[in-house]
C-alpha cells in the first residue's frame, strides 16, 4: 500500500553472469552483491533504473529500462502529448538525475 | 561493428564536428592546450556555487572542457574524468588538494555528472572524443582513467576500452573520497552508496522554491480575494512542499512521495481549517466550506510539489514515478478542483451579500 517502487524493470539473468563484479561497483544502491561464483540480486526494490549496471555488464546479463524518474518531466511530456518514457526535459540541478 | 562507428575505425563520429583534428588514439599529436587548475576554492567560486544553487543563470556555471593539469603531474599521474559544471569540477579539484593529477573535463553542457550520464552527454562518445582531442595517450604512459561512479549510467567501460585503449576505473561516488580511494585503489561499499542526507536535501530547496515562484503570485491574488489568512495558507503550502518536505522526507510515513505530501499537507492545512471554521459571524455552511477548501487545496498543492521532488531525489525509479503519476495525480486534481469550487462558492456568497 502506498508503495509504487516495489517493482522495477530490472531483470538479471544469473546464468550468464561471469562474476566480473562490475555491476556491484557501479550500482549506487547496492542492488547487486557478490555471491558464491556469481553476483546476486540482493536488493531489487532499491533499484532506481539508472542503467549503469546494464551498460557496463560485459555479457548482457542485466537489462533495465533506464530513464529518469522525474515526475515533472513526465507530466509535462504527457500534457504536451509526447511519450512519457522518452521525454526528459527537467531543469534539474545537482543531486537530481534530471539535468 | 555498429554502423555509427564505421566511418573511421579510429575516429568515432560524434554529434558535433571536432574543432581539432581527430588522430588515432595511439601517439597522436596533441592539438589542444592543457590548462592549469588549482585546488583552491576562491570567493568567486563560492559565489558561483551559491548562484547555481539558486538557479541563477542555470546554464552559465561552466568550465571549459578539455585536459587540466593539477599540481605537477607526470606521465604516471592519475587521470580523473569530470563534468564541465563548476560544482562538479570544483569538487574534484578541491578534493585533490596536494595531489598531482590530470583532470579531463567532458562537455556536459554545464550539467553535473549524474544528470549528464542519465542524458548521455557524460557518455561513451564524449569520453572517447575528449581522450583523443586531448591527446591523452601521449600525455600519460598508463592507460587508465578514473571516472566518477555516477558517470556509469552513460559510460560503457568496454566500449571506451575498445575505442580509446583506456581502461575505465570507476572511482567513488563522492569527490571527497578520492584521496582515500587513491591510497587503496578500491572504493569501500560506503563510498559506492548514494545517500540523501539532510544537507543534500536542503541544498536543493532553493531550486525548488524558485521553480514554485509562480505559486506565490497565486498567494498575492488570494490576499485580495479571500484575505491574509488564505494568502498565508497558500504561502505555507508552497513552503511545505519545497522546503519542509525535503527536510522531513525520510520521516514522513509511506514510501510514495505523493502520499507523504498529502499527509504533510493535511498537517499544514489543519490550523488554517480551524481558523477559517472559527471565523466569527460566519454561518455554519460557510464555515464548513472554508475548512473543506483548506483541507483539500493545501494537501493537493503539497502533494504535487512532493511528487515533483522525485526528480531531485537520489533513489526513485521511473517505473515507480510513472505509477505514482497515474495513481495520485487524478486524486490531486479532484481535490484541487473541489477545493477551488468550495472557495468559489464562498466568494459567490460574499458577492451575493449573504456573507
Amino acid at each position: 500500500m502506498f508503495d509504487s517502487y516495489s517493482e522495477t524493470s530490472l531483470r538479471y539473468d544469473a546464468g550468464r553472469c561471469v562474476d566480473c563484479g562490475r555491476c556491484t561497483q557501479v550500482c549506487p544502491h547496492a542492488v547487486f552483491a557478490e555471491g558464491p561464483g556469481r553476483v546476486e540480486l540482493a536488493r531489487p526494490s532499491a533499484c532506481m533504473e539508472c542503467g549503469a549496471c546494464a551498460r557496463n555488464c560485459p555479457v548482457e546479463a542485466i537489462t533495465v529500462q533506464s530513464g529518469v524518474g522525474c515526475a515533472w518531466a513526465m507530466i509535462s511530456a504527457a500534457l504536451r502529448g509526447k511519450d512519457m518514457d522518452t521525454e526528459c526535459s527537467c531543469g534539474g540541478d545537482d543531486g537530481t538525475c534530471c539535468g | 561493428m555498429e554502423p555509427e562507428q564505421s566511418a573511421s575505425a579510429c575516429c568515432p563520429r560524434t554529434t558535433e564536428p571536432l574543432v581539432s583534428s581527430c588522430g588515432c588514439s595511439t601517439g597522436a599529436p596533441r592539438t589542444e592546450e592543457i590548462e592549469t587548475a588549482t585546488s583552491t576554492i576562491t570567493f568567486a567560486n563560492r559565489l558561483d556555487h551559491a548562484l547555481a544553487r539558486w538557479k541563477w543563470r542555470r546554464s552559465d556555471h561552466r568550465v571549459r572542457p578539455g585536459l587540466y593539469r593539477l599540481g605537477s603531474p607526470t606521465a604516471e599521474s592519475p587521470v580523473f574524468a569530470s563534468a564541465n559544471y563548476t560544482l562538479s569540477f570544483d569538487a574534484v579539484r578541491s578534493a585533490l588538494a596536494g595531489i598531482d593529477a590530470w583532470i579531463l573535463v567532458l562537455d556536459t553542457k554545464g550539467i553535473n555528472v549524474w544528470c549528464a550520464a542519465g542524458k548521455g552527454t557524460f557518455g561513451t562518445d564524449e569520453l572517447v572524443r575528449r581522450i583523443e582531442s586531448a591527446g591523452l595517450a601521449s600525455v600519460v604512459r598508463h592507460r587508465s582513467i578514473i571516472v566518477p561512479q555516477l558517470g556509469a549510467p552513460g559510460i560503457s567501460s568496454l566500449e571506451v576500452a575498445r575505442r580509446s585503449g583506456f581502461a575505465v576505473e570507476y572511482g567513488p561516488v563522492r569527490a571527497r573520497d578520492l584521496p582515500e580511494y587513491l591510497r587503496t585503489r578500491t572504493a569501500t561499499p560506503a563510498m559506492r552508496r548514494v545517500e540523501f542526507p539532510i544537507a543534500d536535501r536542503l541544498v536543493l530547496a532553493p531550486v525548488e522554491l524558485v521553480a514554485a515562484l509562480p505559486m506565490f503570485l497565486a498567494a498575492i491574488v488570494l490576499w485580495f480575494l479571500a484575505g491574509p489568512i488564505a494568502a498565508l495558507a497558500a504561502v505555507s503550502a508552497v513552503l511545505a512542499g519545497t522546503v519542509l518536505f525535503p527536510v522531513l522526507l525520510p520521516f514522513i510515513p509511506t514510501r510514495d512521495f505523493s502520499t507523504k505530501g498529502l499527509l504533510l499537507g493535511l498537517v499544514v492545512a489543519l490550523p488554517f481549517a480551524f481558523s477559517f471554521a472559527a471565523t466569527p459571524g460566519l454561518p455554519g455552511w460557510a464555515a464548513v466550506l472554508a475548512a473543506v477548501a483548506a483541507l483539500l487545496l493545501v494537501p493537493a498543492v503539497v502533494s504535487y510539489l512532493a511528487l515533483n521532488f522525485t526528480g531531485s531525489s537520489t533513489f526513485t525509479s521511473r517505473t515507480g514515478v510513472r505509477k505514482e503519476i497515474f495513481r495520485y495525480v487524478p486524486v490531486m486534481a479532484v481535490m484541487a478542483v473541489t477545493g477551488a469550487l468550495a472557495g468559489l462558492a464562498l466568494g459567490a456568497g460574499r458577492l451575493a451579500g449573504v456573507l
